[in-house]
């Protein structure tokens, strides 16, 4: 999170209960808890909530904070089960794909060779190509979405991913890889085709 | 096309991520980089996932609308504290 912009936060000044720290605080990080609710969930009123949620959470429970760990690093934590609590409670229903989140290396392997860098820029990111781009994201299982929206899209390093969501490195190194390798596939099929039909117009 | 059961394939697949990140030592680096070179499909994959992260770090301008802002500081009771947007 955006820790060099402002001056730190001060614990101390959070817990004698002021005011104006803790809505400091709620600035400075509610934009990256936004964007994770908003890539978890697929929807600004659930990312609304899982916002609400993080913050009320903290203030109820900011005299257990010891410290210990960054701000940052807490407010992330209690953010991601505030989103995997939200996914529970909307899909109660089995997911499948989510019991083969073993952190093993299956269903790594690539299987479409298509080199899609060539197409440039303004052709990946069009209106279309950026919807199924978040449509890939939302596909992920969410053990591995939420490694890849810390690690990728929010730059959380690897041991503070770890951190948060109390897995070892190596668990989170392992679904990094299998998040990148399902959304390269993704992006390889539509895009592969993408660059098929560009080449038969051509 | 390359055997892509091939086992140097399947290392450097596992390495793959690590590689991306500039976490692996040199020596590994040389090997990986070594057979890129004479593996076109280990290239697809490499620049394709490379681009596949660049993708999506791309959009991340997304910052809280103001209403939203607005309605978390109230639920928080901290009306009084809101500010105009540092």
């Amino acid at each position: 999170m955006e820790k060099e912009v402002t001056a730190e936060i001060s614990l101390a000044a959070l817990r004698a209960g002021d005011p104006v720290e803790f809505a400091r605080m709620v600035d400075l990080y509610s934009a990256p808890i936004y964007r994770l609710g908003l890539k978890m969930l697929g929807s600004p009123q659930d990312a609304e909530d899982v916002l609400q949620n993080t913050f009320l959470n903290a203030l109820t429970h900011l005299s257990d904070f010891e410290g210990r760990s960054s701000i940052s690093t807490w407010l992330y934590r209690i953010a991601s089960n505030e989103a995997l609590m939200l996914i529970r409670r909307k899909k109660p229903a089995f997911n499948l794909e989510d019991l083969q989140t073993d952190d093993s290396d299956e269903g790594t392997m690539p299987e479409i060779f298509v080199d899609w860098t060539v197409l440039p820029e303004r052709e990946l990111l069009t209106g279309e190509g950026k919807h199924a781009i978040d449509g890939a994201i939302q596909k992920l299982p969410e053990s591995l979405r939420m490694v890849f929206i810390l690690r990728d899209i929010e730059d959380v390093s690897i041991k503070e991913t770890a951190e948060i969501l109390n897995l070892t490195e190596t668990n989170v190194k392992t679904r990094l890889l299998r998040a990148r390798m399902f959304l390269r596939e993704q992006l390889s099929a539509y895009y592969g085709e993408r660059l098929t039909r560009k080449e038969n117009h051509d | 096309m390359t055997d892509h059961s091939h086992k140097n394939c399947k290392a450097l697949l596992g390495s793959l991520s690590d590689y991306i990140d500039g976490e692996l030592p040199a020596e590994l680096c040389a090997e990986i980089e070594k057979h890129l070179a004479g593996c076109e499909n280990c290239r697809v994959v490499l620049n394709t996932t490379k681009r596949t992260i660049d993708l999506v770090q791309l959009p991340v301008e997304e910052t809280v609308p103001s209403e939203v802002r607005e309605r978390l500081f109230k639920r928080l009771n901290l009306d009084d504290y809101l500010l105009p947007k540092p």
